[in-house]
């Protein structure tokens, strides 16, 4: 277990600004950006979990936050903190999307 | 590393098109991907020849994950997978989940670099367990 407490660990949290929050497209792309990393990274709605792992698409998508939910972000093992880094920072920039509410919502 | 590649298979080829247009742009174009449906005379239907040759455009090393729709498009990509030679047919899967969902989690576990094994573990978590 001594690994264990050794493990580069990270936390990060960020809220869902893009218009739709982590509906499909932005599911994809978080999902593809944590298996980048070789380290465990996994998400939650709440600092007291349920944790999810973030590499998982199905498992992401299941999340199905709304805009304005807080995203937890947790990853440990070696580059740990580069991947929480780089996963709050994909949420903060609304996963490239538009920040306005769609009039349509067309691109759920 | 060589990445799975993806294979949609309905008896709709506007379908089997509007899947790959979602997976092309929700996951990317770091996967091989090939689609095919309908028959010859314009109507839905699904056949061996042409699966083959989805499968055959969508090849990699790391081997291919077929979606399917309905029966035909189950048992003809079984047939397919079946004529290949037997190098390939042991890294050709046809995965037990919905076409359309099935095609973008797939795409996605392979676009990160996944076995064939982790790619259908995936789309197969979509089906009701």
């Amino acid at each position: 277990m001594k690994d264990e407490t050794a493990a580069e660990q990270a936390t990060g949290r960020a809220e869902l600004i893009n218009a739709v929050g982590l509906h499909a497209r932005p599911s994809v792309k978080l999902t593809q950006l944590a298996k980048t990393f070789d380290c465990r990274v996994e998400i939650a709605l709440s600092a007291d979990g349920p944790w999810v792992d973030a590499k998982s698409p199905v498992k992401v998508m299941r999340v199905k936050a709304p805009r304005g939910a807080v995203l937890h972000v947790r990853a440990s093992g070696k580059g740990a903190r580069a991947a929480a880094a780089a996963l709050v920072s994909l949420v903060r920039d609304g996963f490239g999307e538009a920040m306005d509410q769609p009039a349509d919502q067309s691109h759920g | 590393m060589a990445k799975v590649g993806i294979v949609i298979v309905s008896h709709s080829p506007k379908i089997a098109e509007g899947a790959a247009d979602m997976v092309r742009q929700m996951v990317g174009d770091s996967v091989n991907l090939a689609y095919t449906g309908g028959d010859p005379g314009g109507g839905l239907g699904t056949g061996v020849a042409s699966i083959r040759d989805a499968i055959d455009r969508a090849w990699s090393e790391a081997g291919v994950a077929i979606l399917v729709d309905l029966g035909g498009a189950e048992t003809n990509s079984e047939m397919a997978v079946e004529m290949l030679d037997a190098e390939r047919r042991g890294r050709v899967v046809v995965c037990n989940a919905p076409i359309v969902e099935g095609a973008v989690m797939a795409a996605t576990e392979a676009s990160g670099g996944s076995t064939l094994e982790a790619v259908r573990r995936t789309a197969e978590e979509l089906s009701p367990q």
